[in-house]
């Protein structure tokens, strides 16, 4: 069953994920988007640019971080808008690979348009990765 | 150079068309761990009524990046890449995407400002499909460091 807007309350805990994230998932992401930029793959290519290392692309975070509120709606279109902010690179080790813990949370209910707002915490090490990360999605009343 | 702030205001033509395919869906649900069936099972997106495998709500970064293309690639326009940070993205999907779906992207300057040694670049596409209708919207603001920033 889909949730409905009428089980959510404000600042309810709805679903929770820890993603790991190594070099070969950048490479996997960067052939899937076309973004082939070297910091995303290439070690000294982003130390060259003055990157602590190989970064993952925001939008792998971005895109990953909302797979929880897919699974959680049980429909991938039921998301009519995703916005987020990059407040930190997520730097990928080699050998090894980072820990991206995603916490879906709600943040507002509106019944006029059917819709609750998710707000996703994305944390890497302790620090927050992406900044007002929301979700908007379409419920049943 | 400095970020070229003339561009502020302007629309590109619309791009070419984007034909939106199952195994395209497939790799970026794969690549993004979105494990929900709809994007790789037509029996699964079909039961919740669509009439394709659907995107995940990050898809049309692939469209929009390509649209961008024609902007953030011009020398005239004075965005060295090597100084680029992704700052912000939004999506707003009208409907969404579904395998079959033929898009076309039309990219839109919405601002060049400068802030400091900073430069806040924002973009905007509208993808429509071949009615016309509209898709999805894409924001997406880039911050360019100046010479020495």
């Amino acid at each position: 069953m889909s949730p409905t807007l009428a089980e959510l309350e404000v600042g309810q805990e709805v679903a929770r994920r820890t993603i790991e994230v190594d070099r070969a998932r950048l490479v996997r992401y960067a052939g899937a988007s076309g973004d082939f930029n070297p910091i995303h793959w290439n070690e000294r290519f982003a130390r060259e640019v003055g990157l602590p290392g190989v970064i993952a692309h925001g939008m792998w975070t971005m895109g990953a971080a909302v797979g929880v509120v897919t699974e959680w709606a049980r429909d991938p279109g039921a998301v009519v808008d995703y916005q987020t902010r990059f407040a930190r690179p997520v730097v990928v080790p080699d050998p090894g690979a980072a820990q991206v813990e995603v916490t879906a949370t709600v943040g507002a209910i509106d019944a006029e348009t059917s819709t609750a707002r998710i707000d996703l915490a994305v944390v890497v090490e302790g620090q927050r990765v992406l900044a007002k990360a929301q979700a908007l999605v379409r419920l049943a009343a | 150079m400095a970020v070229n702030t003339s561009y502020a205001g302007r629309t590109y033509p619309p791009g070419e068309v984007y034909e939106v395919s199952a195994e395209k869906i497939r790799e970026l649900a794969e690549a993004t761990a979105s494990t929900h069936p709809a994007h790789t099972d037509p029996a699964a997106a079909r039961a919740l009524g669509y009439r394709g495998v659907v995107a995940p709500p990050t898809f049309a970064v692939v469209i929009a990046q390509r649209a961008e293309a024609a902007y953030v690639q011009d020398p005239d326009a004075g965005i060295d890449f090597s100084r680029v940070v992704h700052a912000d993205e939004r999506f707003t999907h009208h409907r969404p995407i579904v395998a079959g779906d033929r898009l076309t992207p039309t990219l839109h300057v919405d601002s060049v400002t400068e802030r400091g040694p900073l430069a806040m670049v924002t973009t905007r596409v509208e993808i429509a499909d071949d009615d016309g209708a509209p898709v999805a919207t894409v924001v997406s603001t880039l911050a360019v460091r100046g010479e020495g920033a």
